[in-house]
Order: structure tokens, then C-alpha cells, then sequence
């Protein structure tokens, strides 16, 4: 890879970086205090009347699935909110006429993505650190999950904003696909409190494995196999990425 | 070397609309080369092309021998593009676009950061230079494109109609400051829709229509094409040659006689000499010329945006 490359990549991934630190009201402090609320309405309020779950107290046992909330809709919504802005406002031009490899125009957006995901990753798991003592089962499982589940959403995002043609077509999907599946991706509850069938059908959705692996990083327990979370989330990641990659060198929604 | 070669490209957009219709272009390293025609005639979507904003539909673009579709990374670095529309984003500094922009080009931080003082100041924005970029007035918004374009030092730079609702004095100083970029040696394609621009700047020109190059010839013998009327002359009776000294004149047939003259001659002089040789005119036309219509058109388009413009302020005026 040559150092002009890098030099762009360098370039492309510290302007996402600085874009949404900048505007760190809209994007940093909404989840803390979100994560804040449910913290004290589930975790205290409510979670000290539910007794234990998986074996954890409720607080304990919703924390990874909040923080992995926290995680995928951040990570989606700066990409598509980043990348339709620069396609709204022509600026994605500054890119398509510079001598950028396609691959880097993805890696700079979704890195900044996943730079937000994880930041606030961090922030929400001090958050949590206030309320309840966090244990970590395995470190190396945090982060890959992190990371992969990230990696995943800021791609999504970014194939929303391509084929995205107002800021409505933006929202349609973190609200009538994302939120839905996430909530009931077994962040707040067990897989095992559900009838056999509802369990067959949570999983189907995808959510639920990202939920689940990182719930074993922290806590060590799951209900699905670590193995099946980390395999589908490699294959997603693998599809969109690839996907993306299309799109982007076809120049859809960018080249008329 | 050529700056710029075009063969047969062809532009049809998805709805159909077919922009270009297999134009072939050469522009000479060092030129200041003018794209004239009126609005809706291709312009942009050539441009688009040469700097990979569009996709072709079939041709091929070569910039200074790079191949556009094989070697685009050594091909894109020469061009640096000041596109019609603003594409900056708003929200960011003066500063950030550039430098970033010189960033995509693979220029180090630090060698950006001494060329946007350069840059900045030349194009009288180093004042602004921490400002949002939505804080500027139209005209330093067109020269914030021309900075960022030189960032990473092009060895030629196109314009889109750089000078369309920019103020007459903005417009000089912009037209002073791109030649003496092109004395530097960066080649310049410019495009317009006002002949009196590309008459100040230009030394060679391609004017296009309805996605065709209808001419491209050098500033100097458009100019005095342009000043020639053709008349078509029926004589009575059946010459084999004529002699008429002073003018540019073709025998199309025994009977017709085509003469090209210059608008500031008189043609009694042409009527004079006939006579002198007994040949008697029944009747006499002008010569439709395409260019002149074209320029008529060319002169209209160029009307309505006052007008249109002048319509808006007003319009802004009455709140
Ligand atoms: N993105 C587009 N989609 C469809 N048609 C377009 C698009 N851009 C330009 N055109 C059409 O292509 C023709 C040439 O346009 P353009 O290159 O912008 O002309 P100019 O720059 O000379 O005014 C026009 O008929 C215009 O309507
Ligand atoms: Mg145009």
C-alpha cells in the first residue's frame, strides 16, 4: 500500500473522527444519558424485583446487551448520516475526483463509525461502572465482538446512505428494522424465558448472536454457541462489506 | 504532449437524455483552452467525465497520456477541478477543505498546511480562513474551489462556468489570476457560455451544441470567421470564372456565386466589380451560419440568466 494511500486513508478517517467529536452533544452525551435511564429504570428500579437471570443479577445481565445497543445504532447512524451529508452536499465529490482507491472511501467512513461505536462503547461501559461491578470473562471475546459488530453496522449504514435519496429513506431503517430486532435481540431478557417457538424465531435475527457474544465476553454465559455468533458475524461482515465495495465501484448513488 | 485527448465519448444519462454525442477533443499542454456553449450542450457532463465525477457510456479520456480507465490514480493526480456547483461541505473551515482535499491526494500534513497559506492567501481568503464555509459571499465561495483545486499542485486545471453570477470586478480579478497561473505553466480548460470570457482568456477554443463540437479552432480564426458574412449571388447568364479581387469567393455553379465578406467591407465594391465585368446579379442571400445562430443562442442563454438573476434579486428584495 502506497504512502499516498495512506496519507488519504489517514486524511478521510480523522475528518469522521473530528465531524462527529465536533458535534459531540448529538452524538456522544444522547446515549450516556439513555444508557443512564435504563440503567436506573431497569437495573434498579425494576431489575431489583426480577432476582437473577442466566445465573446474574438482572443489572448485571443487561449490560452487555445496553452496551451492545449503544454500540450498533452509533455505529449505523454515523455512517449514514455521514456519508448521505457528503452525497447531499456534493462533498463526496472531494473524493470521487482524488486518485483514492474505493476500498479506502469505505475503510475511512466505517472507521470512523466504528471509531464513534467504540468510544462510546467505553462511555457507556463507565456508565455502567457506577451502578453495578462488571466482571469480564474474556477480554479478547470483548473486543472482537466489539469490533465485528461495529464493523458490521457502520458498513449497513453506509449501503443505507448510498441507495438513501432524502434523509427520511436514513431513518426508515434504524427505526422499523433496527430497533425492533435489537429490542428483541435478547438485551433485556433470556432466550430461555420464551415459548420453544418464539426461541426458534429470535434466532433467526441476527441481533441476537451480537447480544449473545458479547454478553459471554463479559459474563461467560450465553444462550447461543460464542462459535455460531462469530462465524455469522465474519460471514455478515464478509456479504456487506462486499457489497459495499460493489456499490461504491459502480458508482451508485454517487456517479450519474 | 496533449494536456487533455478525448475520443468518440459518449455520455447518455439513465432518463435517457443523450449529453454527448461522441466528441472528440485535444488540448495542448500549456494551453488556455476555452469549452463554449450554451446551457444544456454537454458541458458539465464532459468535464464530469474527465474528472471521474460521471460515467461514460463509451470513449475514451487521456490526461497527459494516462489513460483515464487504465492508470486512473496517475491520471486523476494532473487534474485539479473547480466544478459548477458548490461541493464543499458548509459546516467545515476553510482550512479543513483544503488541507483535507490535499490530503486525498496523498500531500503530507504539514506540506498542506504551508500551501493553504499559499493558497488561501493568494485568492484573498486568508482572513476567512477559520470560518465556516457556509459564512462566505458567492464569490469567495468560487474561489475557495479554486484554492482547494490547487492543493496538490495540478498540472491542469478545468473550470465550469467559474465566473456565472460572480460580479464584474470579482470576474477580473479572477480572470488576472488565472492567467498568470497559466503563465506558470498549468494547463487551463474553462468553460462558458460567454464568448467575451472566452475571448479575454483563451487561446484556443471548442464550442459545442446539443453534445456535438461544432468547431475547434484557435481564438483568432473563430473570431474572424465569425466576423464574415457568406451572401449567395443568382448572376444572370453562364460564367466560367469570375475575378474579384479582395474577397474569398467560390463559383457553385455557371449561375451562383458565393462570396465571404468581411462585416466592416462594403459590398458595393463587390457590386462594382461585377458590374465592371457585366455580370448582372438577379438576387442575392444571406448564407445561414450555423456558428452565428449558435452565437445568437449563445447571447439569448446568457440574457435569460441576467434576467432570471435580476428576477430573483427582486424577488428577494420584495421579501
Ligand atoms: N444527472 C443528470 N441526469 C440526467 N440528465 C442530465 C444530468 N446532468 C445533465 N443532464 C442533461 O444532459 C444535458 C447536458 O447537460 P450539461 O452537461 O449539464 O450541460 P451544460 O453544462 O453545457 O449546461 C442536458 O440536457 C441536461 O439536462
Ligand atoms: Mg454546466
Amino acid at each position: 500500500m502506497g504512502n499516498r494511500t495512506m496519507i488519504a486513508l489517514q486524511t478521510l478517517w480523522i475528518k469522521e473522527c473530528t465531524r462527529f467529536l465536533r458535534i459531540w452533544i448529538q452524538t456522544l452525551v444522547p446515549p450516556a444519558i439513555t444508557m443512564s435511564l435504563y440503567f436506573v429504570i431497569f437495573g434498579n428500579l425494576i431489575g431489583s424485583r426480577i432476582g437473577q437471570m442466566g445465573g446474574f443479577s438482572y443489572m448485571e445481565f443487561i449490560v452487555p446487551g445496553l452496551i451492545m445497543m449503544a454500540v450498533i445504532t452509533n455505529s449505523y447512524s454515523n455512517v449514514s448520516s455521514s456519508f448521505y451529508s457528503a452525497k447531499f452536499q456534493h462533498n463526496i465529490e472531494e473524493l470521487l475526483v482524488a486518485p483514492i482507491p474505493n476500498w479506502v472511501i469505505i475503510a475511512g467512513f466505517v472507521g470512523g463509525g466504528v471509531a464513534r461505536a467504540i468510544l462510546i462503547g467505553i462511555i457507556v461501559t463507565c456508565v455502567s461502572m457506577l451502578f453495578v461491578d462488571i466482571t469480564l470473562h474474556s477480554i479478547p471475546i470483548i473486543i472482537i465482538t466489539l469490533l465485528l459488530t461495529s464493523i458490521l453496522f457502520a458498513t449497513a449504514g453506509l449501503i443505507n446512505a448510498i441507495f438513501a435519496k432524502s434523509f427520511d429513506d436514513i431513518s426508515v431503517v434504524p427505526t422499523f428494522v433496527l430497533t425492533p430486532l435489537t429490542y428483541l435481540g435478547g438485551v433485556f431478557y433470556s432466550l430461555t424465558l420464551l415459548p420453544e417457538f418464539w426461541q426458534w424465531v429470535s434466532k433467526i435475527n441476527p441481533i441476537v448472536y451480537m447480544v449473545n457474544g458479547f454478553r459471554y465476553g463479559f459474563l461467560g454465559v450465553s444462550d447461543v454457541n460464542y462459535m455460531h455468533s462469530l462465524g455469522l458475524l465474519v460471514v455478515f461482515n464478509v456479504v456487506l462489506l462486499g457489497f459495499a465495495y460493489s456499490l461504491i465501484n459502480r458508482g451508485v448513488g454517487i456517479r450519474s | 504532449m496533449n494536456a487533455l485527448n478525448i475520443k468518440g465519448l459518449t455520455k447518455v444519462y439513465k432518463g435517457g437524455t443523450r449529453a454527448l454525442n461522441g466528441i472528440n477533443l485535444e488540448v495542448k499542454q500549456g494551453d488556455f483552452f476555452a469549452l463554449l456553449g450554451p446551457n444544456g450542450a454537454g458541458k458539465s457532463t464532459t468535464i464530469g467525465i474527465i474528472s471521474s465525477l460521471v460515467n461514460k457510456t463509451s470513449g475514451t479520456a487521456d490526461i497527459f497520456e494516462y489513460s483515464l480507465d487504465a492508470q486512473p490514480v496517475e491520471a486523476k493526480s494532473c487534474i485539479g477541478l473547480v466544478p459548477q456547483e458548490f461541493n464543499f461541505n458548509q459546516f467545515e473551515t476553510l482550512t479543513q477543505i483544503v488541507v483535507n482535499q490535499a490530503g486525498y491526494y496523498g500531500v503530507p500534513r504539514n506540506v498542506a498546511k504551508e500551501r493553504a497559506e499559499k493558497y488561501l492567501k493568494q485568492l484573498d481568503l486568508w482572513e476567512k480562513r477559520n470560518q465556516p464555509a457556509r459564512n462566505l459571499s458567492g464569490g469567495m465561495k468560487r474561489r475557495l474551489m479554486i484554492a482547494r483545486a490547487l492543493m496538490h499542485e495540478p498540472r491542469m486545471l478545468i473550470l465550469d462556468e467559474p465566473t456565472a453570477g460572480v460580479d464584474i470586478e470579482i470576474r477580473r480579478s479572477m480572470w488576472t489570476f488565472l492567467k498568470e497561473i497559466n503563465e506558470q505553466g498549468i494547463t487551463i480548460i474553462l468553460t462558458t457560455h460567454y464568448l467575451e470570457e472566452a475571448e479575454m482568456l483563451c487561446r484556443n477554443i471548442a464550442i459545442i451544441d446539443k453534445g456535438v463540437i461544432v468547431q475547434n479552432t484557435s481564438m483568432k480564426s473563430l473570431l474572424a470567421t465569425l466576423n464574415i458574412e457568406t451572401f449567395i449571388l443568382d448572376l444572370a447568364g453562364e460564367h466560367q470564372s469570375i475575378a474579384l479581387s479582395g474577397f474569398e469567393y467560390r463559383l457553385l455553379d455557371p449561375h451562383t456565386l458565393e462570396v465571404d465578406v468581411a462585416k466592416e467591407e462594403s459590398l458595393n465594391n463587390v457590386f462594382e466589380q461585377l458590374s465592371s465585368q457585366k455580370i448582372e446579379v438577379l438576387s442575392m442571400r444571406n448564407k445561414s451560419n450555423r456558428l452565428e445562430e449558435l452565437f445568437v443562442r449563445l447571447v439569448e442563454s446568457g440574457r435569460e440568466e441576467l434576467a432570471n438573476k435580476e428576477k430573483t434579486q427582486k424577488e428577494l428584495a420584495n421579501g
